[in-house]
């Protein structure tokens, strides 16, 4: 039903639903067995393709890829990338040689992924692990994934973004299907750390936290880099804190049943600070082995029945 | 030798002959004898005045995997050119008078077409000291554009002296207006697509700023200044409101700018990424119009030649640029002819006359840019405005492949060129060149 998953605002709102379902049922299959493997994939082969160090991700996808029983190929390609040496094509050809079916990508310059899928190297379908400051889709799946999981059908929620949502590929990612799939969304940041245009996203904005938290369901905490500071997008980590962390104080003022989110990894004392982190409605572990059963829809839906004789009897979705 | 062209459209008028003899024009008139000439059949044809670009880049010496001397003339004779202006931007850089001779020497010594090379501002495009540019312009290159093209004199005080100091042999800088600090690391046209694509955004500002400042600087010591490939609707307004003053400025803008949008960025296809980047539609309605009322001086094709390797990667990876010298014409007159906007003798003022002024190629041994009349040196270029083709980038006799316009149907195709009454161009195809023929 996929052939490429690259940017999230690609999906419809049947296809996400479609994904989160049938996350839900791999969760449900995978969750009380002691094998937690699905023979769905077998003999299918998933490559990891990284330019970019990110263990939790990858780590994510190899997971997802062996507990549907295929084949993984992990192919860190760092540092060869962006600067000269082997390139994305040559990779590419090394890898379609190799049988990949499923490419997950995850690359330092936006739009890598697109040129993957579309340059005519490799037939394999591709999936974006994360591209540059563009998108990370899979993540805002998970993330949707987390709060259905505690907030219900999402649409009419107010969902609270805050951070950086100019370099954040995690924030395109999730203002698109969260609008996708019926949500009304609200991005806070300082004006330097949102993109020129904001105003056409699916999407309000805001530059005052305060404002912005009282009746949202859920709230998500974006990572903001402290090197930031130095190119003049914010005057001190400090003052960063001040206007738009999530501390105590705030937290208090969200209603009671409203979570929070963040992507990681935390910088805690910085956007978040360790009490909110760590407390009831933080949902951030959960995040993590909620991003297993995400990537392990979006393989079964890319390659289960695309190829020869891999429909799993399991019958997930 | 001797040419008699029959009944071309003389920048668009009614027919007529051109006789062509000793590489200048002999006579203009109709029903001319034609006896002992090779004669050519113009119907339907325009004659324009040989093309001239200010802003080549041939990328030799230092890069001639991707662009030569030779290769990048070839493709200007085929465009219509006869002279071209070859950045600085080479390995070594030109910014001596060895080095702009060597280019200018080559150019002489291949034939197809004039090179004229652009001298460096600074030494080594570094935009700490000035380049020698007395030399150059007193070298048998005789250097009258001065630029540090892909890169800004950003350093006011620099282009300050540059400004002033090229005043004493009449030349003229050349500016690539980027503020680089709002630059840094820019990869298109900033705007809701560049948000939406996650590529760090080059605002128009930091065009408009430069262009600002630096007629501003032009006005305070009295200099001309030329503006390098324009690309939004302020800096067109700037340059006008600056001309409204008469103030002594001039501006380019590339063929790209007349036709393509930032939309073209979206699948991030690297054929599409240049710099000044394609802006919006907006823009380049602002653009045209300042080419059709003056306001822009000429239109200069930034033809910027890259191997297959710089293209086929990553956006942030891929360099920036396209060809253009064997389509400007034709993206002239799909832009500007086809829409009304400017006639043939426009075009011509566009992109041989007002070209051949601003960089001083219209006078001297090898003028160009002269008018189409009796005794003037023999540089022609007969246009079919009525045929079209469909791009095809493997058709080129650039080296590179870097086309942004593969597969578009343009009107218009260059039928024959002139370089001082020898045909560099007959019936769309090179010739073998003057000097390979003993002509000179
Ligand atoms: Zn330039």
């Amino acid at each position: 039903m996929i052939r490429h998953l690259l940017s999230s605002s690609d999906l419809t709102r049947e296809q996400a639903t479609t994904i989160l379902d049938t996350a839900e049922e791999m969760a449900r299959l995978t969750e009380g067995r002691s094998v937690k493997k699905l023979p769905t994939l077998r003999g299918r082969t998933v490559v990891n393709l990284f330019f970019e160090d990110s263990t939790r991700t990858r780590t994510s996808f190899e997971l997802a890829a062996k507990r549907l029983s295929a084949d993984v190929i992990n192919f860190s390609a760092k540092g060869s990338s962006v600067s000269k040496g082997e390139s994305l094509k040559d990779t590419a050809l090394t890898l379609a040689a190799m049988g990949a079916d499923a490419v997950v990508v995850r690359h330092s310059a936006s739009g890598a992924p697109y040129r993957l899928a579309d340059s005519g190297w490799i037939d394999a379908n591709v999936l974006n692990a994360g591209d540059g400051t563009h998108e990370h889709p899979t993540q805002a799946l998970l993330d949707a994934f987390t709060m259905r999981h505690h907030l219900g059908d999402l649409d009419g929620r107010h969902i609270v973004i805050v951070g950086d949502v100019l370099h954040g590929r995690v924030a395109r990612s999730n203002v698109s299907l969260l609008a996708t799939l019926g949500a009304r969304v609200t991005v806070v940041a300082p004006p330097t750390l949102l993109p020129l245009g904001v105003e056409h996203w699916p999407c309000e904005v805001s530059y005052d936290l305060d404002a912005a938290l009282p009746g949202a369901s859920a709230v998500m905490m974006l990572r903001v880099q402290q090197e930031r500071m130095n190119a003049a997008f914010f005057p001190s980590a400090r003052e960063y804190s001040r206007r738009y962390g999530l501390d105590t104080q705030r937290f208090g003022r969200l209603s009671d049943d409203a979570i929070v989110l963040h992507p990681g990894p935390m910088n805690r004392g910085m956007e978040i600070t360790a009490e909110v982190a760590d407390s009831e409605r933080s949902v951030i572990v959960e995040q993590v082995t909620n991003g297993v059963y995400v990537r392990m829809a979006v393989l079964y839906l890319m390659l289960a029945g695309a190829g020869d004789g891999t429909t799993g009897q399991e019958g997930a979705a | 030798m001797i040419v008699l062209i029959k009944g071309a459209r003389l920048l668009g008028a009614e027919p007529t002959d051109l006789l062509l003899r000793d590489g200048v024009i002999a006579e203009i008139g109709s029903g001319l004898d034609g006896t002992g000439a090779t004669v050519i059949d113009a119907g339907g044809l325009v004659a324009l005045p040989g093309l001239v670009d200010l802003h080549t880049h041939l990328r030799e010496p230092g890069r001639e995997d991707a662009e030569t001397i030779a290769s990048g003339t070839r493709a200007a004779a085929l465009g219509g050119f006869t002279a071209v202006h070859a950045m600085a931007n080479t390995d070594p850089v030109a910014d001596t008078a060895g080095v702009v001779e060597q280019v200018w020497r080559l150019g002489r010594e291949i034939g197809y077409a004039d090179v004229r090379p652009v001298g460096a501002v600074t030494v080594g495009l570094d935009g700490q000291r000035l380049a020698e540019l007395g030399a150059m312009a007193d070298s048998a290159a005789g250097v009258r554009v001065f630029s540090d093209d892909g890169r800004c004199v950003a350093d006011a005080l620099l282009m300050r002296r540059a400004l002033e100091y090229v005043k004493a042999f009449g030349g003229v800088i050349a500016q690539h207006a980027q503020e680089p600090r709002l630059t840094e690391g820019a990869q298109m046209n900033e705007s809701e697509l560049s948000g939406r694509l996650g590529l760090r955004g080059w605002p128009r500002v930091a065009e408009e700023a430069i262009i600002a400042r630096d007629v501003m600087l032009a006005a305070h010591v009295g200099s001309r200044l030329h503006i390098c490939h324009l690309s939004t609707r302020g800096s067109v307004e700037i340059v006008r409101l600056a001309k409204q003053r008469g103030l002594p400025v001039t501006a380019e803008v590339t063929p790209h700018h007349l036709l393509l949008t930032e939309d073209l960025v979206a699948g991030y296809d690297a054929r599409y990424k240049v710099n000044p980047p394609l802006r919006s539609a907006d823009d380049v309605a602002a653009v045209r119009e300042g080419l059709a009322d003056g306001t822009i001086d000429a239109v200069a094709t930034d033809h910027a030649p890259h191997p297959v390797e710089d293209k086929e990667c990553e956006w942030d990876a891929a360099a920036f640029g396209m060809l253009g010298l064997e389509t400007a014409l034709s993206v002239v007159q799909h832009t500007m002819v086809d829409t009304g906007l400017l006639d043939w003798a426009g075009v011509a003022d566009r992109m041989s006359f007002a070209p051949g002024r601003i960089g001083k190629c219209d006078g001297g041994d090898f003028a160009q840019a002269r008018p189409l009349a009796a005794g003037e040196p023999a540089n022609v270029v007969l246009v079919d405005p009525s045929a079209s083709r469909t791009v095809d980038p493997a058709a080129s006799v650039s080296l590179s492949r870097n086309n942004p316009y593969e597969g578009r149907k343009l009107p218009g195709s260059v039928v024959a060129t002139f370089l001082r009454g020898f045909p560099v161009v007959e019936n769309g195809e090179l010739t073998q060149s003057s000097i390979q023929k003993g002509m000179r």
